[in-house]
């Protein structure tokens, strides 16, 4: 630090409660307001973590996201509010950030970051983090930060459930890579995987406090992950990592073995793009399996004893139902389908579930289990194109979205 | 004939693995000191019966465990072949697997063994 370093008059008051820290100081100071941080994804981890690096007077904060802001958003995405829905959330999170803190540069980045774009736009950052919430972009994210040699705070969440890592900190520090060297398996499912906000919260506000330790050089730099459960007791859990793997494609010392970062394909690595669960749902593919939300609403209405089964899950079935539906879950369905078949072979099934993705497997469980069954008549096994979701659309709007 | 002798483990599920294991997050279990021999596998007919190698319990064989006596649903998104699916994440008494030998660190008395989903989601 230059002796003649010193902050303007007004910021030893305003950032004076965490320079008297101990190894914090005045230096630690001169370096936030030095240092840049570029924040991937203004979503439920990045809107926490932007405002703790604002308020502490990072001095230059990087915003890349290409979604607007969505009513769904609010309930965990805390820099964005109802006045700001429909906007961009980079602009939204701008907007919030400078609220908090005028004088910090703040850059907007509304494009999706791709491996053409990565390298440019992460290069002019002291420190990355991971925001993000799809698999492809945490590889991109990787791959970058090792090519730039930058560290990578990297968190996520779901559920109840969240995790932080600090990858390719210092020169032993590993990388995605070398922790899973493949990409999880994608799981095929439309129902939704819930969260809840103060959990993306704690791991966001973590993110942030990790990056201002590692500017404020208060970072151990022992490679560990931590994992945070909301109902476990204790909630958190530190795990010891090793380091840098040799024989990483990416960051070993056998050289990288991935090739160009802008020729990678990281969508598909990482199993291709994932499918749009709602578009998937409404499609017929087979004529005949299959009946839409308007007929069925017929059928209800003619008066005829009808099986109507719902297999979302349980918790999901208690926010909101059709009525005289029964709800057996997927997995139940499908584990013991014998029970589910109407012992009278008139009585037609209806299989309804939230987008018509699951509803589609246990109708076909339960149509191949009838075509084996000897003798009977072959029942009217459906399910309902679009599920609930096209119910709320075209049969009754005051039936719950969610 | 007694009983083999075991050895006490704790086993703990995260990062939505327990949704598998009908949602209970934690498990203590007694397995056997030595992995008892697999009577799936069948011996090349006309020769002898091989011997029974007594190795001891590892995670290699913890794993298997847990999918025939507590997996409760969809195995594929738990194992895969002789090992966990990519995106699992083994902890032994708080220390990733792979510096402790991986499948082949031999369990000990008390031993507390983590299986954790990665996320990502944010
Ligand atoms: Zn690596």
């Amino acid at each position: 630090m230059d002796k003649g370093d010193k902050l303007p008059l007004e910021d030893y008051k305003r950032y004076g409660r965490q320079m008297i820290l101990e190894g914090f100081g005045l230096s630690g100071q001169l370096k936030l307001q030095k240092a840049s941080v570029v924040v991937v994804g203004a979503g439920g981890l990045g809107c926490p973590a932007l405002q703790y690096l604002a308020a502490a007077g990072v001095g230059r904060l990087g915003i890349i996201d290409h979604d607007v802001v969505e009513t769904s958003n609010l309930q965990r995405q805390i820099l964005h509010n109802e006045q700001t829905v429909g906007m961009h959330k980079t602009e939204s999170a701008a907007q919030a950030v400078r609220k908090i803190n005028s004088r910090i540069k703040v850059d907007v980045i509304t494009e999706p970051l791709s491996s053409l774009n990565a390298t440019r736009v992460l290069q002019d950052y002291d420190i990355i983090l991971d925001c993000t919430d799809n698999t492809p972009t945490r590889y991109l994210l990787s791959d970058t930060a090792v090519a730039l040699g930058k560290p990578l705070v990297s968190g996520a969440a779901q559920r109840f459930h969240g995790q932080l890592c600090v990858y390719n900190l210092g020169p032993d520090g590993l990388c995605l890579r070398c922790l899973f060297p493949r990409p999880p398996t994608q799981t095929g499912t439309c129902e939704e995987t819930g969260i809840l906000g103060a959990v993306t919260g704690v791991i966001g506000n973590l993110q942030a406090l990790e990056a201002i330790k590692i500017i404020t050089g208060l970072h151990e730099k022992e490679p560990s992950m931590l994992i945070f459960s909301a109902l476990g007791s204790p909630p958190f859990r530190s795990i010891k990592l090793g380091s840098k793997k040799p024989t990483c494609p990416a960051c070993g010392k056998e050289g990288k073995k991935i090739g160009e970062i802008h020729e990678f394909d990281y969508v598909q690595f990482c199993g291709g793009p994932a499918p749009d669960w709602e578009t998937q749902g409404l499609t017929d593919s087979e004529p005949g399996f299959r009946i839409s939300v308007k007929e069925l609403h017929n059928r209800l209405e003619g008066g005829d004893r009808l099986n109507v089964i719902d297999v979302r899950p349980r918790t999901e079935f208690g926010i909101c139902q059709l009525p005289g539906s029964i709800n057996v879950p997927l997995g139940e369905l499908t584990a013991n389908p014998s029970t589910y078949l109407p012992e009278d072979d008139k009585i037609e099934t209806f299989i309804v579930c939230r987008l018509g993705n699951d509803s589609q497997i246990a109708a076909e469980t339960l149509r191949s289990l009838d075509k084996d069954s000897p003798g009977t008549n072959k029942r009217t096994i459906k399910d309902v194109i679009g599920g609930l979701r096209a119910w709320s659309k075209d049969v009754d709007e005051n039936f719950p979205v969610y | 004939m007694s009983t083999p002798p075991t050895l006490t483990i704790n086993v703990e599920f995260g990062g939505g693995l327990e949704l598998l294991f009908a949602n209970q997050r934690k498990y203590q279990l007694s397995i056997p000191v030595l992995i008892p021999p697999d009577t799936t596998a069948t011996p090349p007919s006309g020769s002898a019966p091989p011997p029974i190698l007594s190795k001891p319990a590892d995670i290699t064989f913890l794993i298997r465990y847990l999918k025939e006596n507590h997996l409760k649903e969809r195995p594929e998104l738990f194992v895969e072949g002789e090992t966990v699916r990519p995106g699992i994440l083994v902890l032994v008494n708080d220390t990733d697997w792979e510096l402790e030998g991986e499948g082949d660190y031999a369990l000990k008395e008390g031993d507390e063994i983590v299986f954790i989903s990665t996320l990502h989601g944010g």
